[in-house]
Parts: structure tokens; C-alpha cells; sequence
């Protein structure tokens, strides 16, 4: 193998690594925007990842498997939905319940498709330009997910800063019962951003099972869906910055499992935990620089009941 | 129409009381509608789930077995949540605790004293201390989330013990399994009758009745409440921030590990890749179940430990797959999240016009 087609190879695993860790961190960001933090991006991810494998598997469409994922997603975030925001229950606990609710729930669901095959999300072919030498495959071949989850945080960025209702989602963030008093809903606006959020984490599943492994394994998603939220933080809460972490993020990873494929001296188990190290790394890397979250929006965690 | 909360105009101390155990009977309504659509006669099932495991002695003794890590635990998550700090790196300290302890039996396998497993208990909770200590330090330190770097050292912890059972830990009489020695009997928990009942759930009740003292009768308790409650009025009363998230940690990360500790030192026998099945996840479940009081934890930590059981027993009896506890466990921390609500709210359906509309 040529040195050109190595470092090819190398930087494709690398954006199918970090486009499902871009997906979920995105749908986050808009949720924890809105004042919401919503731990269950692992649960609802791995949701994400049955459904799209199963109703791929069934029909024979990895789209339609695409479209499996973001409902399920959605789907896994409407009790989280219900009960942090119109029950006012500690967001934290709801959140982590979620995630045992959607490992336990994706297992039991997954558990006849265990060892199947699944349907690979095919990437896409344009005449002329997939088929230049290197940028061809690297720009113009990949699979719909990988620009869509571009596409998605050039969207949120303008949505988020550029538009009147960014500008209202960041207000009911910053501080609900401002928002309030002027009139927004914010309960209606926390319930967008929430399920926004699910749908993007259970598409970030969804690319774990439709490309990235096209198969079901039980927690496949191995903790990607907590290393989406440390992902939010280091990006400071901006889409653009939460771009560049999480191909860095990709970066990292694969870098790893390339090293191991040299065959150095190094036991696999330390190689695998480094996503988890490098994760603890950049947290102390940006809550030091910043003096301890001074980025978050304002009422982030926080329960807001509408008084009358 | 449309559903509102209204502020109680005080903590209604009926609801404080019912909503755990409102809690698990929607817990088991719903549980019944999953059995039903996984086409499996819901009555029988819940009958197997959750009366089976009371209908013998040794399911009984089980039970207690399987309750003894979630009781260590959950009583000192309970304590940590209780100071609005979220330790959710359990499992780690846990998995961190058995490798610290395991060093006696591995390394020092000739070692027999009846200090042998006094050292290894004590190890075992230096280990998950240490193991707690990061994401304590470095939010002291740095500001950092504890909430995800206590997640991440669970995989990390994992990773390193599994490292160490396929490579230097291995038994080398072992056929290449990845296990370790087996741990002789004087590095195992004396048990209690024949079963397999030992003396760990006196350590774990002993140290909930502690942790109960320490939660309402000293200056200690009254810190971790205050400060969990209304931070600037214990700053002002001099109470430090960063120790408290220090005190929290050490505390249940150290029980974590003993929890174990004791789990390889007596179920398990030996080291393994896998050496819990998710006890320290359920027990934050068991923390919120029993309402952040040590003694509620007791309680609450017996009722996880059917669903373990109801679960084993459901898959031999109906083919039920071992994922359902799992479900069940998630479904519950749902239902008691939920229903707290009604300690401080009244729910209302109000019909009419919303507040948008008459505005």
C-alpha cells in the first residue's frame, strides 16, 4: 500500500468516526442551549442505532433505516421531555435514567438481530469527481450522513445566531424567566430543543449501525453518546467549534487504532481506552482555560415553573 | 387543555412516603404492558418477576447477596447527590476496588493470615478512593464536569481490568481463560450458614446505619445538606465547596470499592473481565429509589435485587431475555423521578384557555 493510499484510508475511517459523535453532539448543543441538559444521549443513541439497523434490515433501506433512527431517537427523549420539563424533575437523574432505559431497551429489542448482517449505507458516487485521485473518495465520496451532519451544523450554527428564533431559543437558555415574562413559552421551546436533540442523537446511532459496523452489537455505542456531551462543552457551546473537536476527536481514536495496526508494543486495552483519556484530557484542557464553565448557558440544568 | 404543577405550600409528607411506592406499582403496570407485547401472559410473568424470589430459601439468601453492592453504593451516592455532587463513576470505583483488593490473593497468594482479608478490604477501598479521587480532584482543580469524567474512568477501570486478567494477572495454570487465580478461603468472605450468604450485607447494613447517624445527627450531615441545597448560604456559614465534592467522593467511591472488593472476595472467587453486572449504575437508581436516606437505601437496594433475581427467573421459566430487568430497572428510576414530583407539586389538568392566548 502506497503512502498516499495509507493516509487516504486513514483520514475516511477518521469522518466515519467522528460523524456520529458530530450528530448526537450536535443535537445537544441545541437541547443544552435551551437550558436543558439531557444525559440520555447514550440511551437515546443506541436506540438510534436498533431501530435504524432493525427497520433497514426488515426493508431493505438503509434511508429508511435513517429515518428509523431519528424517530427513535426523538421518541426515547418525549418521557425525558415530559418529566424535566412539565414534571420539573431533577434533570441529571432523568437523564441517566434514560440511558439505562435505552441500553436495557435496545438490548432486549436487538436481541434477535445479534450476529445478523446488516445493510451498509452506501457512499456516494458523482461521475468525475468521487473518482479524482485523493480529494475524490475524501470529498465527493462519502455517505449522505457524513454531509448531512455538515450541512446540519452549518444549519444550527445560522439557526442558532442568525435567526430570530436562535435568538429565542438562546434567551429561554440564558434566562427562562425573562423569556417568560416577555411572552415566549418556554416550556414549547425546551420540548423542541429536547426532542431536536433525540432526533440527531438517534441519528448519530444510526451511523454506527448503518455505516461505521453495519451490524447490531449490545451497547455498540460504547460510551460515544457521553463523549457527545463532553464534546458540547469543549466546544463551548458554538457549532463551528464543535466541529473541528469532534473530527479531532475522530482523529485521535483512529490514530490509535493505526498505531496498534503497526504492530507496536502497546496492549490493545490502552489503545481502546483513549478516547476516554483524551475525553478527561480536553475537559481539564478547556474548564482550566475557562475558569470552570463560564460559556454554559445561564440556566443550564435549571427547572423552570411558569408562575402565575 | 393542558397540564400544570401547582407549589404545594408545603412538602406533603404523605406523598414523601407513597410516591416510592406509587412509584413501583406503575413500575409493574408497566412492566406487565412489555411482557404483553413481547406476547408473554403478563400476570404469570410479574408472579415470576417479582413473588418468585421470595418463595425459597436460597432465592432469599440471594437476594440478599445481590443487595449487599447495591446497598454499599447506593448509600454513598446518596450521600453524594444528597450534596448536589454527581458521582455516576460508581462501576469504575467498583471494578478499581476488586482489582486494589485482588492484589493480595494474586500477588501474595501465600500470604495467610487472618489480616489476609482485613488488607484486602482495605485495599479495596483505597482503590475505589483512588478511582474517585480524579474527577473529584480535577473539578476542584480545573472546573471539570464530574458527571463525565467520573463516567469515562468506569471505561478506563474496565479496559485496565481487562488488560490485567488476559495479561500479567492471568492464572498460568489457567488454559488461557482470562481469569486469575482462584482466591483460597482465607481470601474469601466468611460466609453466613452454607449458601452462599456471607458476612458482607452485616458490613453493608452496619455501614448504612452509619452513613443514617452521620446524615441526621452530626455537624457533617448538616454540611452535606446545606451545601447540597443552598451553596451560598453554606459558604457563608464557612462551609467549603471543593472539600465537600473532596468528603463525597472519597466516601462513595471508597464504599464502591468495597462493594468490590467483597463482590470478587465472595461470589465471583477470582478476577474475570467481568466481575458485576452494572451494580454500580443500578445502585444510582437504588440512591433515588430510596430517596437519598441510608435507610431507604436498604430498603430500596433488597426491591433491585428482585428485579436481578425476577429477571434470572424469568429467563428460565418464559425465555424471557435477561435485558428485561434492565428495561424494568430504567422504567422504575422513571416512575420514582416522576411521582417525587408530587412531594412539592399537585398536578392539574386545566381546561380552557392557555396563558399565550389570553395574554
Amino acid at each position: 500500500m502506497s503512502t498516499d493510499s495509507a493516509l487516504l484510508a486513514v483520514l475516511l475511517t477518521i469522518v466515519t468516526a467522528s460523524t456520529p459523535l458530530l450528530l448526537a453532539a450536535l443535537g445537544e448543543l441545541v437541547t443544552e442551549r435551551a437550558g436543558v441538559l439531557n444525559l440520555g444521549v447514550e440511551g437515546m443513541m443506541v436506540m438510534g442505532a436498533v431501530a435504524g439497523f432493525a427497520v433497514a434490515l426488515t426493508t431493505g433501506s438503509p434511508y429508511l433505516g435513517i429515518v428509523a433512527s431519528a424517530l427513535a431517537g426523538a421518541a426515547l427523549a418525549v418521557p425525558f421531555g415530559f418529566l424535566t420539563l412539565n414534571l420539573v424533575a431533577n434533570q441529571v437523574a432523568t437523564g441517566l435514567a434514560l440511558t439505562l432505559l435505552g441500553l436495557g431497551l435496545s438490548g432486549l429489542i436487538g436481541e434477535s438481530f445479534v450476529g445478523q448482517p446488516g445493510v451498509r449505507l452506501a457512499k456516494i458516487h458523482i461521475p468525475g469527481l468521487s473518482d479524482l485521485p485523493f480529494v475524490g473518495p475524501l470529498l465527493f465520496g462519502q455517505d449522505v450522513l457524513v454531509y448531512l451532519a455538515l450541512a446540519l451544523a452549518v444549519f444550527v450554527s445560522w439557526g442558532v445566531f442568525r435567526t430570530r428564533a436562535g435568538l429565542v431559543l438562546r434567551a429561554v437558555g440564558d434566562n427562562h424567566a425573562s423569556a417568560h415574562a416577555l411572552g415566549y413559552s418556554v416550556i414549547r421551546v425546551r420540548w423542541l430543543a429536547v426532542l431536536f436533540g433525540g432526533a440527531l442523537s438517534g441519528l448519530g446511532g444510526g451511523y454506527l449501525s448503518l455505516a461505521y459496523t453495519p451490524q447490531w452489537i449490545e451497547n455498540m455505542t460504547a460510551g460515544r453518546g457521553w463523549i457527545a456531551l463532553a464534546l458540547v462543552v469543549f466546544s463551548s457551546w458554538l457549532p463551528g467549534r464543535l466541529v473541528i473537536g469532534a473530527y479531532l476527536f475522530g482523529a485521535v481514536t483512529i490514530l490509535g487504532f493505526f498505531v496498534q495496526g503497526l504492530g507496536v508494543g502497546v496492549p490493545s486495552q490502552l489503545l481502546s481506552s483513549l478516547p476516554y483519556l483524551v475525553t478527561i484530557a480536553a475537559l481539564v484542557a478547556i474548564s482550566r482555560k475557562r475558569g470552570g464553565g463560564g460559556d454554559a448557558p445561564a440556566c443550564l440544568g435549571r427547572s423552570f415553573v411558569p408562575d402565575r | 387543555m393542558r397540564f400544570e404543577l401547582e407549589k404545594r405550600s408545603e412538602r406533603s409528607l404523605v406523598m414523601a412516603w407513597a410516591s416510592p411506592v406509587i412509584a413501583v406499582v406503575a413500575t409493574m403496570i408497566t412492566g406487565g404492558l412489555i411482557f404483553a407485547i413481547l406476547g408473554k401472559p403478563p400476570l404469570t410473568a410479574l408472579w415470576v418477576f417479582f413473588v418468585e424470589p421470595f418463595s425459597s430459601l436460597w432465592s432469599l439468601q440471594e437476594l440478599v447477596v445481590k443487595a449487599t453492592p447495591l446497598i454499599l453504593i447506593g448509600v454513598g451516592l446518596s450521600v453524594a447527590y444528597r450534596a448536589n455532587v454527581w458521582n455516576i463513576g460508581a462501576e469504575g470505583q467498583l471494578t478499581a476496588g476488586a482489582l486494589a483488593g485482588s492484589m493480595v490473593p494474586i500477588l501474595f497468594n501465600s500470604w495467610q493470615s487472618p489480616l489476609t482479608l482485613v488488607a484486602m478490604l482495605v485495599l479495596g477501598i483505597l482503590g475505589g478512593m483512588i478511582w474517585a479521587l480524579v474527577p473529584a480532584l480535577l473539578k476542584v482543580k480545573t472546573g471539570a464536569n464530574e458527571i463525565l469524567v467520573s463516567l469515562m474512568m468506569v471505561y478506563v477501570a474496565q479496559l485496565l481490568l481487562d488488560w490485567l486478567v488476559r495479561g500479567p494477572w492471568r492464572d498460568p495454570h489457567g488454559y488461557n481463560f482470562p481469569k486469575s487465580v482462584s482466591f483460597e478461603d482465607w481470601q474469601t468472605m466468611p460466609t453466613i450458614g452454607d449458601g452462599r450468604l456471607n458476612i458482607g450485607i452485616v458490613i453493608a447494613v452496619v455501614v448504612a446505619i452509619a452513613l443514617a447517624v452521620l446524615m441526621r445527627r452530626t455537624i457533617k450531615g448538616y454540611e452535606v445538606r446545606v451545601m447540597g441545597e443552598a451553596p451560598r448560604a453554606g459558604r457563608f456559614a464557612g462551609f467549603s465547596a471543593d472539600r465537600m465534592v473532596i468528603f463525597v467522593f472519597l466516601l462513595s467511591g471508597g464504599l464502591a470499592g468495597l462493594a468490590g472488593v467483597i463482590e470478587v472476595a465472595s461470589t465471583v472467587g477470582q478476577l474475570q473481565p467481568n466481575i458485576s453486572p452494572g451494580y454500580g449504575f443500578t445502585a444510582i437508581i437504588v440512591a433515588f429509589l430510596g430517596r437519598l436516606d441510608p435507610i431507604g437505601v436498604v430498603v430500596a437496594a433488597l426491591m433491585l435485587a428482585v428485579s436481578y433475581l425476577g429477571g434470572e427467573a424469568a429467563q428460565i421459566a418464559l425465555g424471557l431475555s435477561d435485558k428485561a430487568a434492565r428495561v424494568f430497572q430504567g422504567v422504575l428510576l422513571f416512575w420514582v423521578l416522576a411521582c417525587d414530583t408530587l412531594i412539592l407539586y399537585r398536578p392539574r389538568l386545566v381546561f380552557g384557555t392557555t396563558p399565550e392566548a389570553a395574554r
